[in-house]
């Protein structure tokens, strides 16, 4: 499997949500895409046939509003149909909000409100060690996301508890909506700041399947801490139109642009096809 | 005098419970000294998490847990729990719809002389306020037992404020008439129908034999569940009635008083007069002190209810 080429149409489809729906958070969506897709379609013992199997890999996106990412993905992995959410998302009436909801097959928990998902994964994990089950956790963060304190309530609890069944991501694309994360809040090192919480640390290109991937099994082959992956990653990742550009953060694109969109994402998928 | 305070007993079944069931898990936030729950940290460490006073994490922690079917209990003071994990217990356990039960200790004023940080006089407003979440005040040790076993034997989040200090019993081991989400009439009459919760029973039920004695005849109704309310019990007491008082321990506007005032508006028109504690910081001392300064007392309750007729 292709699995960089096969991420530019998921980017499309992602992209058709948010024209569709005339809404949607863009830039996160293409930076964590490749993140989510490696642990859905590589990596994580989920499935639609074992949702409620107690012993599936557990999954909480903590930056929720990269919900369109998670919808192409959920769709891909037939959770969910694809044409049914371009159909009705973010329209009157739908299930098919803005943010993560359990009430849809293939997620846990309900997030958007960000700085959630670590400290819930960090219960998830404890509850793994309690009943002994061999299922993994994983959540991705936004790097602004971390400006939040319950991040760091979670990041102690986490290694504490010696959770090495539990693997945080940040998805370390550098932008917020307001800019340059580092003009924000500032958040460098990554890296010294979660080791000294006692965590391993790993810092992987987020658009490199290989890496992220060999990042989870590294991350999984370490014992008595918790993981955390810096995945650093572009903010638009796939075309020029939107990458590392901050108002793209929740901008939907013009006809042109997306023109303009689909046809970079093709010839992305033709690179990757002939790498 | 009893000497058992409302968390003791919540402890205690929760002992006696954890024997045969290991899902059950209790979390606090340094907090086991102060809710009671140090002999279950003891006797189950395995099924006790130590979160550290972080409460934010505690709550997101519950949720995570009960997620992954476990039956979590959350105690810490209501004072932070209420507020400082507010969004956790919004969005991770109402919202998620996980079976995470805050209990919120040293509720109200119980902390007295400690200042509003510690005075918890919000929670029946914050809490109610919240799609999917129940909110119960129990009045007495042994309805705290009840309540909490009936809880047990649902995966929904509910918040249960419970005070500090023993009250005094309302109720028997063997005679504590308990039905879910209804409330227990404790005595009928027919010119004042007195509606109270939590530690405001008590004193709420004194106040009407002192009316009794002036030939003034009370309904008093335990509105331990806040939410869902009963709504019936509230319409039946003040069809029966001449007006209406309630009486909790909490801030004026969003508690049981604009409950109920808000249902008798539209379903029985009546004189309701709620008695709370005031829209500020409250005056400095023990609750006893507390709440005769704000006349939450069997005098006080007595007098706002002749008053009222």
């Amino acid at each position: 499997m292709n699995y960089k080429a096969l991420s530019f149409d998921l980017r499309r489809d992602c992209v058709d949500i948010i024209m569709a729906g005339g809404g949607g958070h863009i830039g996160g969506d293409m930076s964590v895409l490749d993140i989510m897709a490696t642990l859905y379609l590589r990596k994580m013992n989920i499935s639609p046939e074992n949702i409620n199997d107690p012993d599936r890999d557990r999954f909480v996106l903590s930056k929720g509003h990269a919900m369109e990412a998670y919808y192409a993905i959920l769709a891909y992995k037939g959770f969910l149909d694809l044409d049914d959410i371009k159909a009705n998302f973010s329209k009157y009436g739908s299930k098919y909000i803005g943010h993560p909801n359990n009430k849809l097959p293939g997620i846990e928990m309900n997030s958007g409100s960000l700085g959630h998902g670590l400290p819930v994964c960090v219960g998830m994990a404890l509850a793994g060690k309690m009943d002994n089950r061999p299922y993994r956790v994983y959540t991705i963060m936004g790097d602004g996301e971390l400006a939040e304190g319950s991040v760091w309530e979670g990041a102690m609890s986490a290694s504490h508890y010696k959770l090495d069944n539990l693997c945080a991501i940040v998805d370390r694309n550098r932008l917020q909506i307001s800019g340059n994360t580092e003009d924000v809040m500032h958040h460098d090192s990554q890296q010294e700041r979660w080791a000294s919480f006692g965590w391993n640390v790993i810092t992987v290109d987020g658009h490199d399947y290989d890496a992220l991937s060999a990042a989870f099994d590294s991350a999984a082959a370490t014992k008595g801490r918790p993981t955390v992956i810096i995945a650093e990653t572009t903010k638009g990742y796939g075309s020029s139109v939107m990458e590392n550009k901050a108002p793209w953060h929740h901008k939907v694109p013009t006809q042109e642009e997306y023109a303009q969109i689909m046809a970079d994402f093709v010839a992305r998928k033709e690179e990757a096809l002939h790498e | 005098m009893n000497k058992i305070p409302n968390r003791q007993a919540i402890c205690d079944v929760l002992m006696e419970k954890a024997k045969d069931d290991r899902d059950i898990v209790v979390l606090c936030s340094d907090s086991r000294g102060s809710a009671s729950l140090a002999p279950f940290a003891a006797e189950y460490p395995a099924q006790f998490v130590e979160v550290g006073i972080a409460e934010q994490d505690l709550v997101g922690i519950a949720a995570g847990l009960a997620a992954c079917g476990k039956k979590a209990f959350v105690a810490s003071p209501a004072c932070f729990l209420s507020t400082r994990s507010y969004e956790q217990a919004k969005v991770d356990c109402a919202y998620s719809d996980t079976n995470v039960k805050l209990i919120g200790i040293s509720g109200g004023i119980s902390y007295g002389a400690l200042g509003m940080s510690h005075h918890s006089a919000q929670d029946i407003a914050a809490m109610s306020a919240i799609p999917n979440m129940r909110v119960y005040l129990p009045s007495d040790r042994h309805q705290t037992k009840k309540l909490v076993e009936a809880l047990l034997q649902d995966e929904k989040c509910a918040y249960i404020r419970v005070g500090r200090n023993p009250v005094a019993d309302i109720y028997e081991e063997e005679n504590c008439p308990f039905e879910l989400n209804k409330a227990t009439v404790l005595c009928e009459g027919t010119d004042v129908a007195i509606i109270a919760c939590g530690e405001m029973v008590k004193p709420a039920l004194d106040a009407a034999e002192l009316l009794k004695e002036k030939g003034i005849t009370a309904t008093v109704l335990d509105m331990y569940c806040i939410k869902p309310i009963d709504q019936d019990a509230i319409i039946r007491a003040a069809e029966n009635a001449r007006a209406v008082l309630t009486v909790e321990e909490h801030a004026p506007f969003g508690g049981l008083g604009s409950m109920v005032s808000q249902i008798l508006a539209e379903h029985c028109p009546k004189k309701v007069k709620n008695l709370t504690l005031p829209d500020a910081p409250v005056v400095t001392g023990t609750s006893a002190q507390v709440f005769a300064h704000y006349h939450l007392d069997a005098e006080g309750i007595a007098a706002a209810a002749e008053a009222i007729l």
